[in-house]
């Protein structure tokens, strides 16, 4: 855990930075663009179309959600090329420092189109074509990313982009025919844009430049009128600077803190960006192996990818997760600090008796996940406060994991509520232990304590559920909102309780419940 | 062999749409004046105005312009015959969301944080977004039609079997993809353009010039294509062009409008929702002796398209279906919320939910296959019809003429759903399917599933006969080259290319040689709305007759010049064969043409014949004909949540004969997924206060790729033609494959039912939500099942 051994030379570089950086620069069809002094929560679509007049990416809707303004950022992961759509609609410019960025605009060579863009026009998949160019680009980060894909995995990969005319059956399709057109292309012809993955060697000209991007010194402290950004690139770095900035908003993938300025208008004066702390940007089991460890700077598609290794019952949650591109901006961690109590991380966390690193200064302490929350948007955070991982215990023998997830649509929807069960039993068929959390249930997410201790040490019978089913009454008492009614939460709660104990022998014998989104007609 | 008609051509602008290149009104470039507009909205449902203040308003960063109802030149309404919708609101607002006044400044976030800072004092009173509370206390945007035909209420007396019943249907966002947007800018002398995103710019040219006092003359609107529309740019597209004109008229310096989605989801008006009640008698087989239909729709603040809305939904709720004894009501309930408008279906949707709900619960009451009911309650096959009443006119003796006159007094001469449906039963193994169902019901505890096939028939043409008119506008260069215009919109379904197919044809060029260019007031004067299905069917026909002038005119020249008959003329794949004595390119002839000085530029005029209608007593014959379809789909529920899935669909739908089959079936594909959402995901909620809380697609889920049927077979109508002369004997296909959804929510529905044995029927109201569909299982459930009947819902 050296990590966190806080040795007062490394507080000293950070006191000790030299002057800061003022500008950024990311790339761009091969060239490099320094975007001249703006508020640094402008967001990339609105540079892309009011300064760049590259008026292919849309917005749809300004809050990631539709898929309109999608975009593919590059960037190096660990060393490798790694492509990610996300929606430019929320992203803040600063955070493409050190990046590539690719939009509709760049995929065309010459007169040829790309074999997405093909695809896309031979399977007759646009009608309006104001999604289009987000479609295009969630297929190309697909086709970048994955040397073939299955009609399932084209349909996931395009969970959040939103369709209202086509119906959705040729651009399936054309996901499917981008990588035909792929093979035919003669090895000759390939390039940098149109070589799908693990097709061509990794690009070794882009490698080195982003290399020299991102190792771009010192960290990057933009203030535009009063308005200012800072990127630190050391984790002391970023508490010295949090120190001094107590009322700094701490931004990661700006899922969250994106909505704020394109919804809710609010002026953000002090922005600090956590993307360039690389000692964030972690995924490692513990020295014990008892834990599972994610960095705040891992992203949700990356932490959930940790996450399934080990529990891969957490499969339907993480293909129920928002949408991709908010996967790959969003964080697990920014997810737990955010505290929402629909968010979707936090039962099956907690109900893995998960707890969080938090440091403020110099201070670190470590707090069970389900302490971490007072009340609705209250948190138990101090100062300068941040959340630096999350650590997950490992499976334990005998540890049956379900979550389910709850929402009117079955992908890229908020739950109406959440629920995660994790239960051992004891050779005797009876309840060693269990813990119950619920989401979209109370003002945080929450434990079913009555639920939890009617059930410990009693049989594991029908009999007791639905004992503990009465239970969740105390427990919880949910409201009505667009998303479902007090009762029909309850109710479900209840009914998601059953059904675990109904699944339960199928879970513990490692066989899959009836996974209903593979259900075939009759 | 055509070369074009009836090929899967692609869409004109799909080679744009894939590269980004195509510009909608956003994209354009701007004058570098522009400046950027908010509109300040009402926060309260229902309220008097006791004073606005704006100076914070007027003092806020980059604010140029502030404008009032009092900043109005002309009128303060958006015309239509009840004028009762304000531009802006001036001693009360009716619903949150409602326009106020507006700001133009130097950046769209100035104009927009600018809008925040308004001071108005509001004395807040009560308001009502209940549909039943407002019918109640006559509260109505238009006045309540009846529509009745026979003894009804002796039918259904005497009749073996009674029903009666109740539910709910929800409303839907267009969500159209590209929200409202409006670009106006100042020339000279008063005269004024605004690209729009619309789909009726003739409408918001009337509307802007009476705005503005200025005449239709000075106003151009014009829009190359909207980024979807789906009917909630017919008439409300009007609002922003002319707030974006007021605003460049006062300023004199360009001005844009462009929405954020939540706002264009709290102003705009949606699909109305209704709470529909009936009263059926019927036989042992499920044949309908008598039926009542009571339609109350949320019409919202103001009558915009209210009232057509609502008669389409009274001219649909036969369905496919002949009903001797009828009575139809419909109410028309004004509340404080969005003025409702149209969607695909225009009211129609709802009209056929109505009757199929009715006859799902007489084939439960039953014991019978649903379809076996549905069959036996159709209208006369067309045959049976023509073989009665070889000159389609319907007489008084013979039976299939007593199955075949609509509630409205229509004959349907037309009728293909039985065919459909024998075709799609066996190609869908909907018997088969359906024991299997059964089966797997009896053996699985918690997952039921479902399946239904059900019939859409939907009448073609505006009901306000005087809209079924088209113009269109045909210019050859003198290097053979062609621009084509016309009053319709594209707004993703493909009109302009289907138009271009046409003008291609008759010319006899290819489609290369063919620029369709955008709509605008300019080109062609007094469109209509591209609406109610129509686009393809007036203004294919509109430039058929102008092209046709056009070949007349160049076969003219080319009969005097070659001295021979005007017969032995033939334009063939981009050439003119002039009888054996010339064989030119189209370019050529052209030429030639303007050398010897003959016009090349030509209108065309098209009006849909045969149509009448008397809307004081509704009767008549308001559509030119039936576009006829079916689909059968299939589910799965899950009891403990009421969670579902759609597992496989079969469409088979009649397009006539079809014009572009690949655009014909993205139609099809995309206003089934559309119905699919509005029957299932897309529950528009509003709070206590009266305000719309799902208004961004974070809270309003229309479906994404993955809620697609794994299943999904779709095919068109083979050997097939309109009977009706329509542009090459197709059909218009733009909104009755929506309906076709009504399969997925009987599936539902079907699925619901299993679970008491089926012999309940569940009061499963729309959109079937995880939620809808648990509490309908619910109420089924044994302690609750004897109250199943009218449980009181969620």
């Amino acid at each position: 855990m050296e990590l966190f051994d806080l040795s007062g030379q490394l507080v000293q570089q950070a006191q000790d930075a030299p002057a800061s950086r003022q500008t950024f620069t990311f790339m761009l069809d091969g060239e490099l663009i320094t975007p001249p002094p703006l508020p640094p929560d402008t967001t990339l679509l609105h540079f892309l179309r009011e300064h760049l007049e590259r008026k292919g990416t849309k917005e749809g809707c300004a809050e990631g959600d539709c898929g309109a303004c999608t975009v593919v950022v590059a960037d190096l992961h660990h060393t490798e090329l790694r492509y990610r759509a996300v929606n430019a609609c929320i992203q803040f410019l600063p955070t493409l420092d050190g990046k590539v960025l690719y939009t509709v605009e760049s995929l065309q060579n010459g007169h040829s189109l790309h074999p997405v863009q093909q695809a896309m026009l031979d399977c007759h998949a646009s009608q309006c074509g104001f999604c289009t160019p987000g479609f295009v680009m969630s297929l190309f980060a697909l086709y970048k990313t994955q040397p073939a894909a299955n009609r399932q995995q084209i349909s996931t990969a395009l969970a959040g982009n939103l369709c209202r005319c086509t119906g959705y059956r040729p651009i399936l399709d054309a996901g499917q025919r981008m990588y035909e057109y792929a093979a035919a292309l003669p090895s000759a012809a390939l390039t940098d844009i149109n070589a799908p993955r693990g097709s061509k060697p990794e690009p070794h000209a882009l490698v080195n430049q982003l290399q020299a991007l991102q190792n771009e010194q010192p960290s990057l402290a933009l203030d535009y009128q009063g308005q200012r950004f800072f990127a630190p690139s050391s984790l002391d770095e970023l508490a010295t600077l949090y120190q001094q900035h107590p009322d700094a908003t701490l931004l990661a993938g700006g899922t969250d803190v994106g909505l704020w300025v394109t919804k809710q208008l609010r002026y953000l004066p002090t922005l600090i960006y956590l993307g360039k702390v690389s000692e964030l940007d972690y995924i490692r089991i513990d020295t014990d192996k008892t834990q599972l460890e994610i960095g705040a700077q891992v992203t949700l598609e990356d932490g959930y990818h940790a996450l399934l290794k080990h529990y891969p019952e957490l499969q339907e949650l993480h293909q129920r997760f928002a949408s991709p591109p908010i996967r790959n901006a969003g964080t697990l961690v920014g997810n737990i600090a955010n505290g929402s109590p629909i968010g979707d991380s936090m039962p099956a966390l907690i109900a893995l008796g998960s707890s969080i690193v938090l440091r403020s200064g110099e201070q670190q302490r470590t707090l069970a996940l389900e302490d971490f929350y007072l009340d609705y948007q209250q948190k138990d955070l101090r100062p300068a406060e941040f959340v630096v991982a999350v650590h997950i215990p490992l499976p334990q023998a005998g540890q049956t994991l379900r979550c389910r997830k709850i929402s009117k649509r079955f992908e890229q929807d908020i739950s109406a509520l959440c629920a995660a069960f994790r239960l051992t039993l004891d050779t005797n068929h009876c309840v060693r232990e269990i813990r119950i959390c619920f989401g979209g249930m109370a003002a945080v997410p929450k434990r079913a304590t009555a639920a939890e201790n009617s059930l410990r040490g009693q049989p594991w019978n029908r009999v007791q559920i639905e004992q503990a089913m009465q239970a969740l009454a105390q427990d919880f008492t949910p409201l009505s909102d667009m998303r479902a009614s007090a009762a029909y939460r309850m109710q479900v709660a209840q009914n998601l309780l059953l059904q675990f104990f109904e699944q339960q022998a199928d879970l513990s014998s490692s066989l899959p419940p009836t996974d209903f989104k593979q259900e075939r007609p009759a | 062999m055509s070369a074009t008609l009836g090929k899967p051509i692609k869409h004109d602008s799909g080679h744009l749409h894939v590269t980004g290149h195509a510009r909608y009104t956003d994209d354009l470039p701007e004058p570098k004046n522009t400046l950027y507009a908010a509109i300040g909205l009402s926060p309260h449902a229902h309220a008097n105005i006791l004073s606005i203040n704006l100076e914070r308003v007027r003092q806020a960063e980059g604010v140029v312009a502030v404008i009032t109802a009092a900043d109005i030149p002309g009128v303060n309404h958006l015309g239509g015959p009840a004028q009762d919708e304000p531009v802006f609101a001036t001693s009360s607002v009716g619903y949150i969301g409602q326009s106020i006044f507006a700001v133009a400044a130097t950046s769209m976030g100035a104009a927009r944080r600018a809008v925040r800072l308004a001071d108005i004092e509001y004395e807040v009173l009560p308001h009502n977004l209940d549909i039943r509370s407002a019918v109640a206390q006559a509260s109505f945007v238009l006045p309540t039609k009846t529509l009745s035909r026979g003894k009804p209420t002796q039918a259904i007396e005497h009749a073996p079997h009674q029903l009666s019943g109740q539910f709910e249907l929800g409303g839907q966002d267009q969500f159209y993809l590209e929200g409202m947007i409006a670009f106006a800018q100042p020339r000279e002398q008063g005269d004024m353009l605004i690209y729009n995103s619309t789909q009726h710019p003739h409408h918001d040219q009337i509307v802007v010039a009476a705005v503005l006092n200025r005449m239709q003359k000075d106003i151009v609107i014009e829009c190359r294509r909207m980024g979807g529309g789906f009917g909630g740019k017919e008439s409300q597209a009007s609002l922003f062009a002319a707030i974006a004109a007021l605003l460049a008229d006062k300023t004199q310096r360009p001005v844009k409008l462009r929405l954020d989605r939540d706002e264009d989801m709290t102003i705009t008006g949606k699909r109305h929702c209704f709470d529909i009640r009936y009263q059926v008698g019927f036989d042992q087989h499920g044949m309908i002796q008598g039926v009542k239909l009571d339609y109350a729709s949320r019409c919202g603040i103001s009558a915009d398209l209210s009232g057509p809305v609502n008669d389409r939904t009274m001219f649909h709720a036969d369905n496919a279906y002949y009903l001797e004894h009828i009575d139809i009501i419909s109410y028309r309930a004004k509340t404080h919320s969005q003025s409702n408008t149209a969607f695909r279906g225009f009211g129609g949707p709802q009209g056929m939910m109505a009757i199929e709900y009715v006859l799902d619960d007489i084939a439960r009451h039953l014991q019978l296959d649903p379809l076996a009911v549905r069959r036996i309650n159709f209208y006369a096959r067309a045959e049976d019809v023509h073989h009665l009443h070889p000159e389609q006119s319907p007489t008084n003796s013979a039976s299939a003429k007593q199955r075949s006159t609509t509630p409205y007094g229509m004959p349907v001469t037309d009728n293909i759903i039985q065919r459909i449906v024998d075709e799609l039963e066996i190609s869908a193994d909907y018997q088969q399917r359906r024991a299997a169902i059964i089966e797997f019901n009896r053996h699985n505890r918690y997952q039921k599933r479902g399946i239904a096939l059900t019939p859409v028939k939907f009448g073609i043409s505006f009901t306000a006969t005087f809209f079924n008119q088209a113009g269109a506008l045909i210019h050859i260069y003198n290097d053979g080259s062609v621009q084509l215009n016309h009053g319709g919109l594209e707004m993703g379904q493909g009109l302009y290319t289907k138009v271009a197919q046409v003008v291609a044809e008759e010319l006899q060029i290819d489609l290369k040689q063919i620029r369709c260019t955008a709509t605008r007031t300019d080109k062609v004067p007094n469109a209509s709305a591209t609406a109610a299905s129509s686009g393809s069917d007036l203004n294919g026909m509109a430039a058929l007759d102008a092209a046709r002038k056009l070949r007349q005119r160049l076969s003219d020249f080319a009969a005097d010049t070659y001295a021979t008959r005007r017969d032995a003329i033939t334009f063939k794949n981009g050439e003119v064969i002039v009888g054996d004595k010339a064989r030119l390119r189209f370019a050529e002839l052209v030429h030639a043409a303007w050398l010897n000085r003959v016009s090349l530029s030509a209108t065309g005029f098209y009006k849909t014949p045969k149509i009448h209608y008397d809307p004081a007593t509704m009767t008549g014959r308001p559509f030119y004909y039936f576009a006829y379809g079916a689909a059968v789909s299939e589910v799965i529920i899950d009891t403990l949540t009421g969670e579902n899935k759609l597992l496989r669909t079969d469409i088979l739908h009649d397009v006539g004969q079809s014009l572009n089959p690949a655009l014909d079936i993205g139609q099809i594909e995309g206003g089934f997924i559309q119905g699919a959402g509005w029957l299932t995901t897309e529950a528009l909620v509003w709070n206590e206060a009266g305000k719309l809380m799902t208004h961004a697609p974070s809270t309003y889920k229309i479906p994404v790729a993955g809620d697609i049927p794994p299943e999904f077979n779709v095919k068109l109508l083979e050997n097939n033609i309109n009977p009706e002369h329509t542009i090459y004997r197709s059909k218009a296909v733009g909104e009755p494959p929506l309906m076709l959804a009504m399969s997925v929510f009987f599936a539902l529905r079907d699925a619901v039912a299993s679970v008491a044995d089926y012999r309940l029927n569940p009061r499963l109201h729309a959109p079937a939500t995880p939620e809808a569909i648990l509490n309908a299982l619910t109420a089924l459930s044994p302690q609750n099942s004897t109250s199943s009947q009218d449980a009181p819902t969620a």
